[in-house]
């Protein structure tokens, strides 16, 4: 599902974030992605979902080449990746139905299913009743839920979530790996990269130790 | 078929709903758009006034066409019948259909009414005024060479001191009209490129200011298309709305114009009355705002859309 093969990944400052990263997640696959923080975990996930472009090497996802995607299919791709940010990216002015209704929209979804879907979304991660709230009025992990339920609304087949337990206490943070596990258990392809190693500890995924942009021997379940 | 029916009501909805939404995102700021949706309207209606003015006294001038005529100045010791006997001689003409003559005494009493310079007449020793016969030529004489070569035919009889083409005064106004034209060809072209410019500015900052909102979209998917969409309808409406007020405006104006134009008709003893091209006018204005907005938009949109990805 997700195939990484010798990629470098330098910035136009010189940094240079990956350096020969390969490695390789079957469809259904739950992991980690570990490491200091610098050591690449968000470039990698922003390569899968194709907000940046590797400078070297192939990002093979879905037997799809993304070096070969042309900028005017991107939309159309992403479209296949949930992103979870560490930070929600909500739109402040609109209500959290409206949030989540995003991705549907923009696939052209008619609006029957969409508010069905929508909440089929939200009662997944026990939100229903507050489609109507506009995100300033959520707890921090009900934000980040909202962020959830819009990343998996339209049913993609790979979930990114990059720090989703960054600001959150631990008894959250396990309510939100555990919303993770649950899409895992569908089908869905899980990539979480975290720093929180007492939760993932627990967790019997793999993980992906990232140091200095490539895979750090120690790769492990 | 039924997939293609359901999926282009689908688009039409959809495009109704963004137009709707960009429409109530203009009313949730009133007191901006409308500074915005003023200005466009005043570039607009500015050159479209000037039009209207224009083709009004090009119309004036068509109507004067048909009465072309020549006024012929006798000479001041031609006796009074002599000049009935040449214009009953001019009558028979066949390049002449109508001829009328009026004397140095009915010349003097018509300027002493028109003028209302009685008194001062009364104090000149004679009568400076000649004598006139105005004729008109035959309708079939329609090429200036034509009405030239009986000028002058008409200026060279022994009794006439001059004879002159009341014409000529009508091609110089044409003359000025054809400058006028040009000259609001080119202002209309300014001052679209500055409604252009006006929607481009406004519609940049309203990028900027949506710039997260521009970055979330384009992480779920949105293409570009979906992007401008909202912003191309701002474009329609601040164009639509300002040539609506563009209209207004026209409007306006004539209407304070409407009765001394109708005054000075009366004094020339004219019929002539402003025609206001309401109708014309009241579509032609909101489209072209229209288009202009949604072009600018998409200028605006073309440049600063893809300066913005997610990061």
């Amino acid at each position: 599902m997700i195939n990484f093969i010798d990629v470098y990944k330098r910035y136009p400052n010189k940094h240079e974030a990956l350096s020969g990263l390969s490695f390789q997640l079957e469809a259904g696959e739950m992991a980690f992605l570990t490491g200091h923080s610098g050591a690449g975990k968000s470039t990698l996930l922003k390569l899968i979902a194709l907000i940046e472009r590797s400078s070297h090497g192939q990002v093979l996802i879905n037997n799809q080449n993304l070096s070969r995607l042309s900028a005017r299919k991107v939309p159309y791709y992403r479209r296949q990746i949930g992103f979870v940010f560490q930070d929600h990216h909500l739109l402040h002015d609109r209500t959290v139905f409206d949030n989540i209704a995003l991705p549907l929209i923009i696939a052209g979804i008619n609006h029957r299913d969409i508010s069905r879907r929508v909440r089929a979304a939200l009662d997944k991660v026990n939100l229903l009743g507050k489609e109507r709230s506009l995100p300033v009025a959520l707890s921090g992990g009900e934000q980040q839920r909202v962020g959830i339920a819009r990343a998996v609304v339209n049913r993609p087949p790979i979930l990114l979530a990059d720090e989703p337990t960054g600001n959150l206490d631990p008894e959250l943070s396990r309510e939100i790996m555990n919303l993770f596990q649950q899409f895992n258990q569908v089908g869905v392809t899980v990539v979480i990269a975290t720093h929180d190693h007492d939760l993932i500890q627990t967790l019997p995924y793999r993980r992906l130790i990232l140091q200095k942009g490539r895979m750090a021997k120690g790769e492990s379940l | 078929m039924n997939r293609i029916v359901t999926l282009s009501q689908d688009y039409i909805l959809r495009h109704l709903q963004v137009m709707l939404s960009s429409l109530g995102q203009l009313w949730r700021q009133p007191l901006a758009n409308l500074m915005t949706t003023l200005v466009i309207g005043i570039a607009l209606a500015l050159p479209t006034v000037l039009f209207v003015l224009l083709s009004n006294l090009e119309q004036v001038s068509d109507q004067w066409d048909t009465a072309t005529q020549i006024s012929l100045f006798l000479q001041q010791d031609i006796s009074h019948e002599k000049a009935i006997s040449l214009e009953k001689r001019l009558h028979k003409w066949p390049e002449i259909t109508t001829s009328k003559y009026h004397s140095a005494e009915q010349s003097l009493e018509e300027f002493r009414l028109m003028s209302g310079l009685g008194n001062l007449l009364d104090t000149l020793p004679d009568n400076p005024l000649p004598a006139v016969i105005v004729v008109q030529p035959n309708d079939n004489i329609t090429q200036p060479a034509e009405l030239t070569r009986l000028l002058t035919r008409l200026d060279k009889l022994a009794e006439v001191s001059q004879a002159k083409l009341d014409v000529e005064w009508i091609q110089r106004l044409r003359s000025i009209n054809r400058m006028g034209q040009r000259g609001i060809s080119i202002l209309s072209l300014l001052l679209s490129l500055s409604v252009l410019l006006v929607i481009g500015n406004t519609i940049r900052l309203a990028i900027l200011n949506r710039q997260s909102e521009i970055r979330v979209i384009k992480l779920v998917g949105g293409t570009n298309a979906f992007i401008r969409r909202p912003f191309l309808y701002s474009g329609f409406w601040y164009g639509f709305f300002g040539g609506l007020l563009a209209w207004i405006t026209l409007l306006i104006t004539l209407g304070m114009l409407n009765s001394p134009i109708n005054e000075l008709a009366m004094l020339y003893g004219s019929s002539f009355s402003l025609q206001w091209f309401a109708v014309q006018t009241m579509f032609m204005l909101p489209l072209s705002g229209a288009l202009l907005g949604v072009l600018g938009a998409w200028l605006a949109v073309g440049r600063h859309l893809s300066a913005i990805e997610p990061n």
